[in-house]
């Protein structure tokens, strides 16, 4: 007993020891981007692009970076979501032990290993030079949305697959057909877990450079039309700046993954306390 | 479900004009400030597409405001993406005309040529970027290495610094006892290409892997870019590695003089420009290929550096193009020259801007 | 619309939606089958037993062997830190915080998501690199002589398998340690109290009802982890100090992977350059593919 008791301590401890060192690393980043970024995250770095900034001016910011990643990551969220969502109840709810269902899952998993750049590459050869559309958010949207798909499909399949099959079999035996099952109570049931699933696909893409380097090509001008013409991104803004000799941009660099990580962490909170009041409800 | 998935986008959608909201309505710099509007730059309207080189990023951003300040019709967006990138851009017609850390090769003329339909595509020498040998040892605040010394150090057939073949030509140096740790690219870069090119031609016999964008010596340690590579001699005392000027600059690492033959030779526009004067022009008619002089012994002419082109079409660019394009490098490869030296680069000689603005001006 | 051809319907949407996943994945396939093939054809060396990478030479010589072994290397190296890290922050989240803390202390660790992949490789060059250093310098002279990899025939220890191996173990946590406790919450309460009514620990009912019950969940969410430690790209590149040998010395400089290698190259590649990359890819996709393939074989996940 007493081992028994001491062997409960330890892996107390131990699992505890274990949440602490998950946290190191994210303070130390936060920590390293806020002593970096605080220099240049002001109001005229929010509100300006950089048009016209000269090679060493210390001016300038990243605005035209933010509407290009929140319209990029939006439109791809739009796209991936009920792509992702429908597949995974395909495979969960539908797809059972069939060939097709067993072939598609394994297909997704594949495309969790497609890397980034080759995502970008693939928008690049058929948007863009096949299709001849022109360099636009949109298509950066187009690459990102192939990088989102498998995670959501996944997250949303694991969370799907956790509603226990009592609640599905009660709802049929009261006569509820089962896409009305699926829809009024497995998808509430698992709303939390589907919503984690969406926010991890959601950062993912956020902070992705090599994709958007080939498909919406980079600006330094405002250009709020993710349709029509280059776009900049957040990650292609903190990339160009971080490999620069001037410490201004090396300085902007860093207060664009500050920002980039706050708007990330404000989709988070946003989404979950959305979670949370329906589930209040 | 319907509405939670609604309630979740609501939430999305809330997020976003929130951040745009705190942001306020953002605005692009107004056009003033810096630079003298030149009032006799020959300005054109219209936007045009390039990208390219990095070596040339600072000097881009420095053009495109100094251009666009006296005329505010135009847009050049340029984006650093790196010369390899920027030709294939340039070859799919996706841009007007592509920065380069060397001149087209004989494989990339053809598709670019075809590109240019009814003429070919020309390299326009237009910024010559000094490449240092960047070295972190607290002390020694002067260095001079002859071509052979480098080559050695960057293949590790020299691995301390106070080894005699560098004391030798440091005479009264105090040199450390500490390990040479060498660091080069780990990416494809026309600056590896550049500095390796210099080797092969001024230090042959000691030297013996040629020239690339990548990197084929043993040993030494690899980093991402100018700014990994710099970084990381930063934090290594005993580091070394070539790169740009302007990086070492930027960080305060010492860079060392080099001695062709002539004497040591510190790092200076001025040098830099004393060694592409030494430079030969190897293209046909209006396509301006240099042919540096590596070895070149001329007294105080500092001989590592990349020449970074702009590559466009001598005829055939699109007339919504080429317009932009004309006036716009007349800028870089005239007034613009000025504004160089500051951020570490060197103008081209005197002799070489006047044939490159006959050429852009030949451009149709 | 009847209830049948309601349901009928509905479920037709969702297979179209899978259809279209498995369309779009086929598509990516053959276009990179389609670009891979003149670049191999040109390829003067065995792309598969060849370490080396020069693509763009006039007799283009590259080869995959160094780059499977580093991309291997460092996202096993990644799993084995990361998950028992996952799953102890799992548990502690779901069972052993305070209940009303549970969802907020989730919520940090899913943050850690949150931070863009730039941000981990400019954090791990700037901060981590040198710490990591130290603790690869200390491993190596208490240990070298005994465990190989951990020796460094250099005496240097910077960007190596290990860093990214690290770098990459951050990364991942969230997204299996998410998953994982979203498994484990689910984990019926009455479960546990039954075994510790029974006279069971703490710890003897997390093994006896939580973790077999987690069993699936957890391989299903190491794997999504893997595949994202396999295809990471711009914080490997930023962090591996890159050369294309095969060396078990994981402490030492060097190392290079499929995603970061296509990322350092590919600006600067010509047309035979693009086309190895893509081939590349292209074999990246077949070991993802190998990977889940055995892990499924593993999991034989129990269906509904």
């Amino acid at each position: 007993m007493r081992r028994r008791k001491l062997t409960n301590r330890v892996m107390g401890v131990l699992i505890a020891v274990t949440f602490v060192l998950a946290l190191l690393p994210l303070f130390s980043v936060l920590w390293l981007t806020v002593k970096n970024g605080s220099k240049r995250f002001d109001a005229e770095f929010l509100t300006h692009s950089m048009k016209g900034i000269g090679a060493t001016d210390a001016a300038g910011g990243a605005y035209h970076a933010i509407v290009g990643t929140l319209e990029q990551v939006g439109l791809a969220t739009l796209m991936a979501v009920p792509l992702a969502l429908l597949t995974a109840v395909y495979l969960v709810e539908y797809g059972g032990i069939s060939r097709f269902a067993k072939i598609v899952s394994y297909v997704v998993d594949v495309m969790t290993g497609v890397p980034s750049i080759v995502a970008g590459l693939f928008v690049f050869a058929f948007w863009i030079l096949a299709l001849h559309q022109p360099f636009s958010g949109f298509a950066g949207a187009l690459a990102l949305t192939i990088l989102m798909v498998p995670i959501v499909v996944r997250g949303c399949e694991e969370m799907l697959r956790l509603v226990p099959s009592e609640l599905r079999e009660a709802s049929y035996a009261l006569g509820i057909p089962r896409w009305k099952t699926i829809l009024r109570i497995v998808l509430p049931t698992a709303l939390p877990g589907l919503v984690t699933a969406i926010m991890l696909g959601v950062a993912r893409i956020t902070g992705e450079t090599a994709p958007l380097l080939l498909t919406v090509f980079g600006a330094d001008a405002i250009n709020n039309d993710p349709f029509h013409g280059p776009q900049s991104g957040l990650p292609l803004f903190v990339f160009d700046q971080a490999a620069r000799p001037n410490q201004v941009a090396v300085d902007r660099a860093w207060a664009g993954a500050l920002t980039l990580i706050l708007i990330v962490m404000a989709l988070n909170v946003v989404a979950r306390l959305a979670v949370r009041r329906r589930a209040a409800h | 479900m319907k509405n939670h998935l609604h309630h979740a986008t609501v939430g999305l959608s809330a997020a976003a004009v929130a951040v745009l909201a705190l942001s306020g309505c953002g605005s692009d710099n107004a056009a003033s400030a810096g630079g003298q509007p030149s009032a006799k730059a020959n300005c054109a309207t219209g936007s045009i597409m390039a990208s390219g080189s990095s070596a040339q990023a600072n000097a881009m951003s420095e053009w495109v405001k100094g251009y666009t300040a006296s005329c505010s019709g135009a847009t050049i967006n340029y984006q650093a993406v790196g010369s390899g990138a920027g030709i294939q851009a340039f070859i799919q017609g996706s841009t007007a005309f592509a920065g380069s850390d060397s001149a087209l090769k004989d494989e990339e003329h053809g598709p670019a040529d075809a590109r240019c339909k009814s003429g070919k595509a020309i390299d326009l020498p237009m910024v010559a970027g000094p490449i240092a040998v960047a070295y972190n040892l607290p002390g020694v605040d002067s260095l001079t290495l002859t071509p052979s010394l480098i080559a050695k150090i960057f293949s590790g057939k020299v691995t301390t610094w106070d080894d005699p073949a560098i004391a030798a030509v440091n005479s009264g140096a105090k040199l450390p006892s500490k390990a040479i740790q060498s660091f080069h690219r780990s990416d494809s870069s026309g600056t590896s290409d550049n500095f390796t090119k210099y080797l092969t031609a001024a230090a042959g016999s000691d030297w013996t892997y040629g020239h690339a964008k990548e990197w084929k010596a043993p040993g030494g340690q690899g980093a991402k870019g100018s700014d990994g590579v710099t970084t990381s001699v930063k934090q290594t005392e005993g580091g070394v590695a070539y790169v740009e000027y302007s990086f070492a600059k930027n960080a305060s690492l010492g860079v060392a003089k080099v001695d062709n033959g002539a004497g040591a030779v510190e790092l200076t526009p001025d040098a830099v420009g004393k060694a592409v004067e030494a430079a030969t022009v190897v293209g046909v008619g209006n396509d301006l290929a240099l042919k540096l002089d590596y070895t070149t012994k001329v007294p105080g002419a500092y001989p590592i550096a990349l020449v970074t082109y702009e590559i466009t079409c001598e005829k055939g660019l699109s007339s919504d193009q080429l317009a932009v394009v004309k006036s716009f490098l007349a800028y870089t490869a005239g007034d613009g020259q000025q504004t160089l030296t500051d951020l570490g680069y060197a103008p081209i000689p005197a002799s070489l801007q006047a044939k490159v603005t006959a050429a852009i001006a030949a451009l149709s | 619309m009847t209830t049948r051809t309601a349901d009928r319907a509905f479920r037709l949407t969702t297979q179209a939606a899978a259809g279209v996943v498995l369309v779009v994945v086929l598509a990516i396939g053959a276009f990179l089958v389609n670009r891979a093939v003149p670049a191999l054809r040109a390829d003067t060396a065995n792309f598969l037993t060849e370490t080396s990478w020069f693509p763009d030479q006039a007799k283009p010589v590259f080869g995959i062997a160094a780059l499977a072994f580093g991309t291997l290397v460092s996202s096993m190296l990644a799993l084995l830190l990361a998950v028992p890290v996952a799953v102890g922050t799992a548990l502690f989240v779901a069972h052993y915080a305070p209940r009303r803390l549970a969802r907020l202390l989730g919520f940090l660790v899913d943050l850690l998501a949150a931070v863009p992949s730039v941000v981990y490789g400019l954090w791990g060059l700037y901060f981590l690199k040198t710490h990591v250093n130290d603790v690869a310098g200390w491993l190596d002279r208490h240990f070298g002589s005994v465990l190989t990899p951990l020796h460094s025939s250099t005496g240097t220890y910077g960007g190596s398998l290990f860093l990214a191996g690290i770098v990459l173990a951050i990364m991942i946590l969230p997204i299996i340690s998410a998953i994982v406790r979203e498994v484990f919450l689910q984990v019926p309460r009455a479960n546990i109290e039954a075994a510790l009514a029974l006279g069971a620990t703490r710890w003897e009912a997390m093994r006896l009802a939580v973790l077999p019950y987690g069993r699936p969940g957890i391989v299903s969410a190491s794997m999504l982890g893997l595949g994202r430690a396999l295809g990471e790209t711009i914080a490997v590149a930023l962090l591996l100090s890159t050369s294309y040998d095969i060396s078990w010395h994981i402490t030492q400089p060097g190392g290079a992977t499929f995603a970061a290698n296509i990322a350092l190259k590919f600006n600067e590649a010509g047309g035979t350059g693009r086309g190895a990359l893509i081939a590349s890819g292209l074999v990246l996709f077949v070991i993802t593919l190998l990977v889940n393939g055995v892990a499924r074989a593993v999991v034989r996940r129990p269906t509904l």
